[in-house]
C-alpha cells in the first residue's frame, strides 16, 4: 500500500469514528477514547526512536509534561486556540529533544537513556519551582463547556487527539518505509557498520529524537483541559514512561502496528483493572506484562504472530 | 553577607551526604561501571534493603547497620539469580542494550509497586541511639544520622576496593571489565565471575538501604531520587573507577548541600543532572576513568 493510500485510509477511519461518535451519548466513551488515542500517540512517538533506532527514552513523562505545562503557561498569557497550544508544545518538547540529543547521542545508547531518566527528574524540579504555572500546588483550568463545533469539549478533545494519533501512525509508517527508516534500522542492528556504509547516523538519530519529542509534547498540550487540574506529581507520573515503553515492546517494536496494538491492549487492560481491582495492582500488571514480554517474546505480539505464520 | 561558619557547616554536611551517596552508587559502579549491566533497579533494591532494615529494627530491635549486614547474604543470592536471568534472556541473545534497559526499568517498577502493595505507601523510620545524637566540633555540628552512614559507607568501599585489588576473584572481576576473552584464556569463566560480581553489587544495596533509612524516613518510591544521582556519580567519576565515584559523590553531596542551604532545597534533585549532561557531552571519561 502506498503512503498516500494509507493516509487516506487513516482519514477514512477518523471520519468513520466521527460518524459513530454522533450516536454516542455517554461522555465516558470520549474520556476513555481520549486515553487510548493519547497512548497510541505516545507509544508511536517513543517507537520512532526506541523501536526503529534502538535508543531507549525513559523521559516520556518529561516531554509529555513539558508540552502540558507550556500549554498551561501560554494559555494563561494569550488564551489562543488549542491548535496553537499544541504547536507550541511540540516546539518546546522538540527543542528539548534536540538539546538532549545533541549532547548525548554521540555516545552509546545506554548513556542517552540514563540522561533521559535524569531529564524527567530535573524537569519536574523546574516545574515545581515555576510559580507562574502553579508550582507545587498545581494549576486549575476552566474547561470550556462546549467544543467549537458543538458537542461537549471532551468530545472535541477526543477528535483532536484522534487526528494527532492517526497522523503520527501515518508518519511512522512513512518513515519506516523510507530511506530514513532503513538508516535507523542500520543504527539499531549495528551502528558502527551503518556508519561505515555511509549512514549519517548522528543526523538521523537527532532527527527522530526531535520528532519523537515534539510528538510527545503535542500529546501533552491538551492534557490540562482534559484533566482540568494539573500538578507536577501527576503530570510527571512514572506510569507514563512505563506505559509508553511497555506498549511498543509488547505489541512489537520494529513496526508501526506494534505500538498501536500495545496501546489499545494495555489501555483496555488498565481501564478494566482500574475498575475491578485497584490502581496499584493495575501498575503491577503493566510492569509484569512488560518484563514477561521482553524476556520471553522480545519481538512482541507481532513477533509471535510472524512466528506462527512462518511455521504454518 | 554570607556567614563563613554556615558555609563551613554546609560543606561538612555535604561531605557526609556525599559519603552516603557513594554507598548507594557503589552497586552501580560495579554493575554498570565494571560489568556494563545498566541496573536501573539498583536504587529500588536499596529501598527494599531499607524496608527490610525497618522490619528487623522495629520488630526485633536489631541495630540498623547490623541489620543491613545481616541481610546482605540474601541480597547477594538475589543478585546471582537476577544476573542469571538477565544473562539467559538478554546477554546471551546479544540483545542486551534495548531489551536489557527496558527489562531493568520494568524490574524497578515492579519492585516499587510490590513494596507499595506489601508495605504500604507510608514513610518508615528506624531508631538507634546515634540517630538523635550529634557531635560538636569547633562550631561544626556532625549529626549521628549522617556521620554513621558516612563512616560505614567509606569502610564498605575501602574493604571492597581492597578485595578487588588483592584477591584472585577480585582481580578477575577487574579483568572481566576490561577483556572477557583474555580472562577466558586464563581458564576463568567470565560468566561465573560476572555472576559473582553482580551478587556483590546487589549485596551492597542491603547495606546502603540500612544507611538510607538512618539518614531519612523512607517510602517506596524514594529510590527514584537516587537513580539520577547514582548514575551521574558513576559517569562523572569515570566508569570502573571506585575513587572517581567517591570523589564525584563528595562533589555532588557538597553542591547539593550548599544549594539547599543557601538557596532552595527543591532544586537539589536537579543538580545531578547538571553534572551528568556536561560530563557526557564534553568529558565522557569522567574525572578519573577511561574514555567511553
Amino acid at each position: 500500500m502506498t503512503n498516500l493510500r494509507f493516509g487516506l485510509l487513516g482519514l477514512a477511519l477518523i471520519v468513520a469514528l466521527w460518524l459513530a461518535g454522533r450516536l454516542v451519548t455517554n461522555e465516558y466513551v470520549f474520556f476513555a477514547g481520549y486515553a487510548v488515542a493519547q497512548y497510541i500517540l505516545l507509544a508511536t512517538a517513543w517507537n520512532l526512536l526506541g523501536g526503529y533506532a534502538g535508543y531507549v527514552n525513559f523521559g516520556t513523562a518529561a516531554f509529555f509534561a513539558l508540552g502540558a505545562y507550556v500549554s498551561v503557561a501560554v494559555n494563561k498569557l494569550f488564551e489562543p486556540p488549542l491548535i496553537v497550544l499544541i504547536l507550541v508544545g511540540a516546539l518546546a518538547s522538540g527543542a528539548v529533544g534536540l538539546a538532549m540529543g545533541y549532547l548525548t547521542l554521540k555516545l552509546r545508547g545506554v548513556f542517552f537513556s540514563i540522561a533521559t531518566l535524569a531529564l524527567a527528574i530535573v524537569a519536574q524540579a523546574v516545574v515545581t519551582n515555576w510559580e507562574f504555572v502553579g508550582g507545587s500546588s498545581g494549576a486549575y483550568l476552566l474547561r470550556p463547556t462546549a467544543g467549537p463545533w458543538g458537542g461537549s469539549y471532551v468530545e472535541y478533545l477526543f477528535y483532536v487527539m484522534l487526528v494527532m494519533a492517526v497522523g503520527a501512525v501515518v508518519l511512522a509508517r512513512c518513515i519506516e518505509r523510507s530511506k530514513i527508516g532503513f538508516g535507523l534500522a542500520a543504527i539499531r542492528d549495528d551502528e558502527l557498520v551503518g556508519e561505515a556504509y555511509g549512514v549519517p547516523t548522528l543526523r538521523l538519530k537527532l532527527l527522530v529524537t526531535v520528532l519523537s519529542g515534539a510528538l510527545m509534547g503535542m500529546a501533552g498540550a491538551p492534557l490540562p483541559f482534559y484533566v482540568a487540574y494539573l500538578d507536577p506529581p501527576s503530570a510527571f507520573n512514572l506510569a507514563y514512561a512505563v506505559n509508553t515503553i511497555a506498549m511498543p515492546l509488547i505489541g512489537g517494536a520494529s513496526t508501526w502496528v506494534g505500538p498501536v496494538i500495545g496501546a489499545v491492549l494495555l489501555t483496555a487492560v488498565q481501564e478494566t483493572a482500574m475498575v475491578t481491582i485497584s490502581s496499584a495492582a493495575n501498575l503491577m500488571i503493566v510492569g509484569l506484562l512488560m518484563v514477561l514480554f521482553i524476556s520471553l517474546a522480545p519481538n512482541g505480539i507481532m513477533g509471535l504472530l510472524r512466528g506462527v505464520r512462518s511455521r504454518a | 553577607m554570607v556567614d563563613p561558619l554556615a558555609v563551613l557547616n554546609a560543606v561538612v554536611a555535604g561531605v557526609l551526604l556525599g559519603g552516603f551517596y557513594a554507598a548507594v552508587a557503589l552497586g552501580i559502579a560495579i554493575a554498570f561501571g565494571m560489568l556494563d549491566i545498566p541496573n536501573l533497579a539498583h536504587p529500588a533494591f536499596v529501598v527494599v534493603g531499607a524496608f527490610a532494615t525497618w522490619l528487623l529494627n522495629s520488630h526485633f530491635g536489631i541495630d540498623p547497620v547490623l541489620a543491613g549486614f545481616l541481610m546482605a547474604p540474601l541480597f547477594f543470592l538475589l543478585g546471582l539469580a537476577l544476573y542469571r536471568l538477565y544473562h539467559i534472556c538478554f546477554e546471551r541473545r546479544g540483545e542486551a542494550s534495548l531489551q536489557g534497559l527496558a527489562f531493568f526499568f520494568g524490574v524497578l517498577f515492579i519492585t516499587e509497586v510490590g513494596l507499595v502493595l506489601s508495605a504500604g505507601a507510608d514513610y518508615r523510620s528506624v531508631s538507634a541511639p546515634y540517630i538523635g545524637a550529634s557531635l560538636s566540633f569547633a562550631g561544626m555540628v556532625l549529626p549521628g544520622r549522617m556521620l554513621v552512614p558516612f563512616v560505614v559507607s567509606i569502610a564498605m568501599i575501602g574493604l571492597l576496593h581492597r578485595f578487588l585489588a588483592r584477591s584472585f576473584t577480585g582481580r578477575a572481576i577487574l579483568a572481566v571489565s576490561q577483556d572477557q576473552t583474555a580472562l577466558r584464556l586464563m581458564g576463568v569463566s567470565p560468566i561465573r565471575i560476572k555472576t559473582l560480581a553482580f551478587g556483590l553489587a546487589n549485596a551492597t544495596a542491603s547495606i546502603a538501604g540500612a544507611l538510607l533509612i538512618i539518614v531519612e524516613p523512607v517510602e517506596p518510591s524514594i529510590g527514584r531520587d537516587f537513580i539520577g544521582r547514582a548514575f551521574a556519580v558513576v559517569v562523572l567519576g569515570g566508569m570502573g573507577s571506585f575513587y572517581g565515584m567517591l570523589l564525584a559523590s563528595l562533589i555532588l553531596g557538597i553542591t547539593e548541600s550548599l544549594v539547599s542551604d543557601m538557596w532552595n532545597p527543591s532544586w537539589a534533585p536537579a543538580i545531578a543532572f547538571g553534572f551528568l549532561l556536561p560530563t557526557l557531552a564534553f568529558r565522557s571519561g569522567g574525572l578519573l576513568g577511561r574514555k567511553l
